[in-house]
């Protein structure tokens, strides 16, 4: 596997000194306030409630006085009322999938775009993209946000770009292997589902182009990571972002693979305790609170992410200044409580890493029987884990449920499932289903 | 003297091992002995089949995961007692069982029963050192 090289597309903003950028992000973020004051009813109304006015805010401490905005203030004023400019200067719109309820509509400036597609250049250029590569972007062109903005993320860099959509892995196999695709952008699950497709077809990866890939959409683990690189021979790199903030730009890993910077001249980042909603202090894990300091169509005040992450303040040897989140442990509404026992998703994809030959695709299954919780860790026979002896089958399974067990604090049954039997997802993978609250079980 | 076996993993639910008997089937494979270890949630099936490479790799481009084994063909005297003799004889020599299951045609008068040993190459020379006949692999994939 080749390293990538620590490239910067824009120094001037990337490494400027955090007394300068702290500055930048106070007048952005007084800018901003103003304008959504007056712009836009739904942040007019609770500052007032609140007895706020933009000018109390003196300081990036200050914003803690701030309220928050949630989806559900996206949903209750859909379609357009959160947009803080008239429609005449919205150049494109992109939404939310809107798997609960209705999605949460988004706009874009001229402006914005540029913003976007300068920020895309600098995750990529960081993950190690440049001119010379051919960029493969697997990810659903339409009104998620993560296609269109690695494609001009990449074009803006001069890469040449293969916009080749989500879905028909055989098809993309192909392109990959004819069209020399070196870097690959889809969720970190899609890039799996690649892997085994590949593996099915018996082609060696050494046929490939492949050299990054560039993966985000999905909360993955640093096993995960390990195991694309690995079954794809490139560096998997993380990048972050949310439709409601921009899209993917928000955040990207350097080549010190070390969290990913947050592009802090453009959002202000702060750590709640998502219960109480206190700011917590640096370094603790919580929610992740996004403010957007430079947007002119859907400026975002505080948005409550549901990313549970933590922040790294500490100088990167990169050379940015930028702020780095850590890989996201999981959305704080993925939580499950199981028998009064906080688990995530990827706690239980971790211990599926760490065994040699365990397959990617998992699913959680929570049920109650009477008063008491179950947890059914839905796993995906291979040939690297299955055995024709059922003596060394059964140890297998035993030995995994003891991993579970003591890494969750919480027991859960294993069960085996054939291969290709877990759904796969193009976008974001469903990992867990919830049938606790459905159809009187309560 | 060892013969390749395939093991094919089957979620516990209806027509999977229909679908595995039919896709065999269509490829024209013969199913010459099988046996099927199941729970409640899942079953591992064990085929010797005439053609292995085709149907493992048949089976796979199916959705089914497949592995391959050696496993050992041995003639079993049959009358009463035969078996027992010869498992008396691995026993003595050390080797162990891990599972095994009869197939159904004869060697001569002979019955066959496939063996699944902790270790082949032991065991075959516990079964040759007594006079017990081990059956190479293309005669019973045809037999």
């Amino acid at each position: 596997m080749t390293q990538i090289e620590n490239r910067i597309w824009d120094k001037e903003h990337e490494c400027m000194p955090r007394t300068q950028l702290e500055q930048l992000q106070l007048e952005r973020l007084q800018q901003t306030l103003r304008r959504v004051n007056e712009q836009v009813p739904c942040y007019k109304n609770k500052f007032s409630t609140l007895g706020i006015k933009p000018e109390d805010i003196r300081s990036l401490d200050d914003m803690a006085r701030l309220p928050f905005t949630t989806k559900e203030d996206l949903r209750l004023n859909y379609p357009y009322g959160m947009f803080a400019v008239p429609m005449r200067d919205v150049v494109r719109i992109h939404s939310s999938s809107g798997t609960t309820g209705k999605p949460t509509v988004v706009g874009y400036t001229r402006n914005d775009l540029r913003t976007w597609t300068q920020l895309a250049a600098r995750f990529m250029t960081a993950a190690g993209v440049s001119a010379d590569d051919i960029v493969h972007i697997a990810f659903g062109y339409g009104l998620f946000t993560g296609a269109f903005g690695l494609h001009y993320g990449a074009e803006e860099i001069g890469a040449s770009v293969i916009p080749i959509s989500s879905g028909n892995s055989d098809k993309q196999i192909m392109i990959m292997q004819d069209y020399q695709s070196s870097a690959l952008v889809c969720t970190p699950s899609y890039a799996l589902t690649l892997a085994d497709r590949m593996e099915q077809q018996g082609i060696n990866i050494d046929t490939l182009s492949l050299r990054v890939g560039l993966f985000g959409g999905e909360p993955w683990s640093e096993e995960m990571r390990r195991e694309i690189e690995t079954r794809l021979g490139i560096v998997a790199t993380d990048n972050y972002g949310l439709s409601e903030v921009m899209g993917p730009g928000v955040a990207g890993e350097c080549c010190h693979q070390c969290g990913m910077h947050i592009f802090e001249d453009h959002f202000i980042a702060e750590i709640i305790d998502p219960d109480s909603g206190e700011v917590l202090p640096r370094g603790s894990s919580g929610e992740l609170v996004l403010t957007s300091i430079t947007k002119e169509a859907f400026p975002i005040i505080r948005y409550r992410t549901r990313d549970i992450t933590k922040l790294e303040y500490e100088r990167c040897e990169c050379g940015r200044t930028h702020v780095r989140m850590l890989k996201t442990m999981g959305r704080s509404d993925d939580m499950l409580i199981i028998k009064g026992v906080n688990v995530f998703p990827t706690q239980i994809e971790e211990v599926l890493f760490q065994i040699d030959g365990c397959e990617p695709h998992y699913q959680l299954v929570v049920e109650r029987a009477g008063t008491m919780d179950t947890l059914e860790v839905q796993v995906e026979v291979n040939e690297r884990i299955f055995f024709d002896e059922m003596k060394k089958q059964r140890a297998f399974v035993d030995m995994l449920e003891k991993r579970l067990l003591s890494a969750l604090g919480v027991g859960a049954n294993v069960k085996l499932v054939e291969p290709s039997s877990i759904p796969r997802h193009e976008g974001k993978a469903k990992r867990v289903i919830d049938k606790r609250n459905q159809g009187g079980a309560q | 003297m060892q013969v390749e076996q395939i093991s094919i993993f089957i979620e516990n639910k209806s027509g999977r091992l229909a679908e595995v008997t039919q896709v065999l089937g269509e490829s024209d494979i013969n199913i010459r002995a099988l046996s099927l270890a199941d729970t409640s949630d899942f079953g591992i099936l064990r085929l010797i089949v005439d053609k292995t490479d085709l149907a493992r790799q048949t089976l796979k481009e199916r959705g089914f995961t497949v592995n391959k084994t050696a496993v050992v063909a041995v003639e079993v005297p049959d009358r009463p007692a035969g078996l027992a003799g010869i498992l008396q004889i691995l026993d003595g020599g050390g080797v162990n069982v891990e599972y095994m299951y009869a197939f159904v045609e004869h060697s001569a008068n002979n019955a066959v029963i496939i063996f699944r040993f902790d270790d082949a190459d032991a065991a075959i020379k516990v079964l040759l050192a007594n006079d017990i006949k081990v059956l190479e692999g293309e005669r019973v994939y045809h037999m």
